[in-house]
C-alpha cells in the first residue's frame, strides 16, 4: 500500500468536487494499492487540517471554509508548513499574472510537492518556469483537467498517441460558447437570449466576457501549444475572436449549407474564431459539450468529446492525473 | 492544363470511340468522363463531359478534328475553377459595400464569388451573408481567404472561415 498525504488549495466549485471525488473513491484506490490521504484543505479564509484525513462529509455543507478551519494559515504558508506529498491546485484562473495559484505551484513544486491543477492561468502565464521547476525537483507537474475538462486529451497525446508526429489539434475547448451557439442555432434566438438562458443555468458567469470572448479558449490554445507542441508561447501571441458578433441568421445560412459555426481553437496556428464546421463533423458536437480532433500521422484523425465543465467531472480529470502520477513506474518507463 | 469539355454525340453505336480518338492522338490524359446515355438533348443527341489534361495549344486541333468526324462541341476550355470553399459573413455587409467586397474576390483572376445569400434582420441590425468562393486552386483559395480577411478588418465585419479537413 502506498500512503499519499495530499493537501488541497482551493475549495470552490471544484474543490468541493474533488472532496466529494476523493471520499467516493477511497476504497477503489485503496483496492489498487493507493491510500490517498487529505491532509489539508486551504482557501482564502484558512486551513482544515487533519493528519488522519479531512472528514469530507464535515466540510462539503460549507460553502468556504470559514466556519471550520483549524487553522488561519492560508496560501503560500500553509503549502510550505503542511507536509504532504501532493498538492491538488484548484484556486480561482487568472490568466494574466497567473496568482494567486502560481505562487502556490512555485511554493509546491520547489518544496519537493507533485502539483496537479485545473488551474490554466499559472500555465498560461508561465509553463516553461513551472516544468523546469518540476524537473529540477524531481516532482510532477500535472494538468489534463485545464483543457477539455473530462475529456481525455493530453495524457491521450502524451500516452496513447505517444510515437505519433501530431500535426494540430482543433477543436471546441468551451462548453458555454458552445451551449450558446447551439440555443442560438436550434431556436434562432439572438445571441443575449442565449447567453441570459446560459446565465440563469449556471452554465455561463455573470460575466461572461471570459467565456464568450474567447479568452478561455485562448488559454487552452497556449497550454496545448506549449506541453504538446513544445512551443514556447503565450496568449498575447493568440488571434481571438469571440462568439458575441455571431448572429441567428449567420448560423441559419451556415446550416443550410451543411454548417455549423463552432468557436474553434486551433494549435498550432494559434487561432480561437468563430469557424464553419461540417455538419457530419465528428466535432461538431452539442450542448455543453467539448470536443477536439487530433491531426497525426500515423493514426490518421482521432477525435474525442466530453464534458468539458463541472464539479465533478473536473474532479474526475484531476483524480485521473494523481493516479498516473503513482502508476508512471509501473506502466509507463522505459527500463 | 486541365481542360473540360461539353460535347454532344449522336445516338449510334461508336460514337464514344470516335470522340475519344483525337484526345489520344494529342495525348490528351482524361480525368473523367461522364456520359449519360438516357439525358438526351432535345435534338436526341447524347450529351458528354470530357475533363482531361492536356497541352491548351493542341485544343484547336482536337476541335476540328471532332467536328470532322461529326461530334458537335457545345463548350471546350480551361477548366479553371477546381476549388471552392464557403464563408459567412457578419455585420453591416451591405452599407460596407457588398459589391465591393465581391469585386475584390472576382478581380483577382484566379477566384470568384458563385453563390451569395443574404439575410437582413433590421435596418440598424448587422446582416449575415453566405459566400461560396471558387477558385483555380487549393492555394488560390486561401489567397481568396486572405483577401477576405482583409476586407473584414477594413469593414469591421466578422469573416467566418471552414474549419480545413486537415491540418497542414
Amino acid at each position: 500500500m502506498r500512503d499519499v498525504k495530499v493537501s488541497l488549495v482551493g475549495f470552490g466549485v471544484v474543490g468541493h468536487g474533488v472532496v466529494d471525488v476523493l471520499s467516493r473513491k477511497k476504497k477503489l484506490l485503496r483496492d489498487m494499492g493507493l491510500n490517498l490521504k487529505l491532509v489539508s484543505v486551504t482557501d482564502h479564509t484558512g486551513t482544515v487540517l487533519a493528519e488522519d484525513g479531512v472528514d469530507a462529509e464535515k466540510i462539503l455543507g460549507e460553502r468556504t471554509l470559514a466556519n471550520v478551519a483549524t487553522s488561519g494559515m492560508k496560501g503560500k504558508e500553509a503549502i510550505s508548513a503542511i507536509d504532504s506529498d501532493l498538492m491538488i491546485e484548484v484556486t480561482p484562473t487568472n490568466i494574466v499574472h497567473g496568482q494567486p495559484g502560481l505562487g502556490h505551484m512555485e511554493a509546491a513544486l520547489s518544496g519537493g510537492k507533485h502539483v496537479v491543477t485545473s488551474n490554466k492561468g499559472p500555465l498560461v502565464v508561465s509553463y516553461g518556469k513551472l516544468k523546469k521547476l518540476a524537473e529540477d525537483n524531481g516532482v510532477m507537474l500535472k494538468f489534463e483537467a485545464t483543457v477539455g475538462g473530462t475529456m481525455p486529451l493530453i495524457s491521450l497525446v502524451e500516452r496513447t498517441l505517444v510515437g505519433n508526429t501530431i500535426n494540430g489539434i482543433r477543436g471546441i475547448f468551451n462548453g458555454t460558447c458552445n451551449y450558446i451557439l447551439t440555443r442560438m442555432a436550434e431556436e434562432g434566438i439572438p445571441y443575449t437570449h442565449a447567453l441570459s438562458e446560459a446565465q440563469d443555468l449556471g452554465i455561463a458567469e455573470a460575466d461572461p466576457s471570459y467565456d464568450v470572448e474567447g479568452v478561455d479558449t485562448a488559454g487552452k490554445v497556449v497550454i496545448l501549444a506549449n506541453s504538446l507542441f513544445g512551443m514556447d508561447v503565450k496568449y498575447s501571441d493568440v488571434d481571438v475572436t469571440g462568439i458575441t458578433g455571431v448572429t441567428p441568421e449567420a448560423l441559419a445560412l451556415a446550416k443550410k449549407r451543411g454548417y455549423a459555426i463552432k468557436l474553434i481553437g486551433d494549435v498550432p496556428a494559434l487561432t480561437v474564431r468563430p469557424t464553419l464546421v461540417p455538419l457530419d463533423s465528428p466535432i461538431a458536437v452539442s450542448g455543453t459539450l467539448n470536443s477536439a480532433a487530433i491531426y497525426t500521422d500515423l493514426s490518421g484523425t482521432i477525435t474525442v468529446t466530453g464534458l468539458g465543465a463541472g464539479s465533478i467531472e473536473t474532479a474526475s480529470a484531476i483524480l485521473t492525473d494523481i493516479i498516473s502520477i503513482y502508476r508512471t513506474k509501473l506502466i509507463d518507463a522505459i527500463f | 492544363m486541365r481542360l473540360s469539355m461539353d460535347l454532344e454525340l449522336q445516338d449510334i453505336p461508336g460514337q464514344l470511340l470516335l470522340a475519344l480518338q483525337p484526345l489520344k492522338e494529342n495525348k490528351a490524359n482524361i480525368i473523367s468522363v461522364v456520359h449519360h446515355r438516357d439525358h438526351k438533348t432535345p435534338r436526341g443527341m447524347i450529351p458528354v463531359r470530357f475533363v482531361v489534361e492536356m497541352d491548351q495549344s493542341k485544343i484547336e486541333q482536337v476541335k476540328t478534328k471532332l467536328r470532322e468526324s461529326g461530334i458537335l462541341v457545345v463548350r471546350a476550355g480551361e477548366d479553371r475553377f477546381i476549388e471552392a470553399v464557403s464563408v459567412v459573413l457578419v455585420g453591416h455587409v451591405l452599407d460596407s459595400d457588398l459589391g465591393d467586397t465581391v469585386s475584390r474576390i472576382d478581380s483577382t483572376g484566379f477566384a470568384e464569388v458563385m453563390d451569395l445569400a443574404l439575410t437582413m434582420p433590421g435596418v440598424n441590425e448587422p446582416s449575415s451573408a453566405y459566400l461560396k468562393i471558387r477558385a483555380t486552386g487549393k492555394n488560390e483559395i486561401q489567397k481568396a481567404l486572405t483577401i477576405l480577411r482583409e476586407v473584414g478588418r477594413e469593414k469591421k465585419l466578422l469573416v467566418i472561415e471552414p474549419i480545413e479537413a486537415e491540418a497542414v
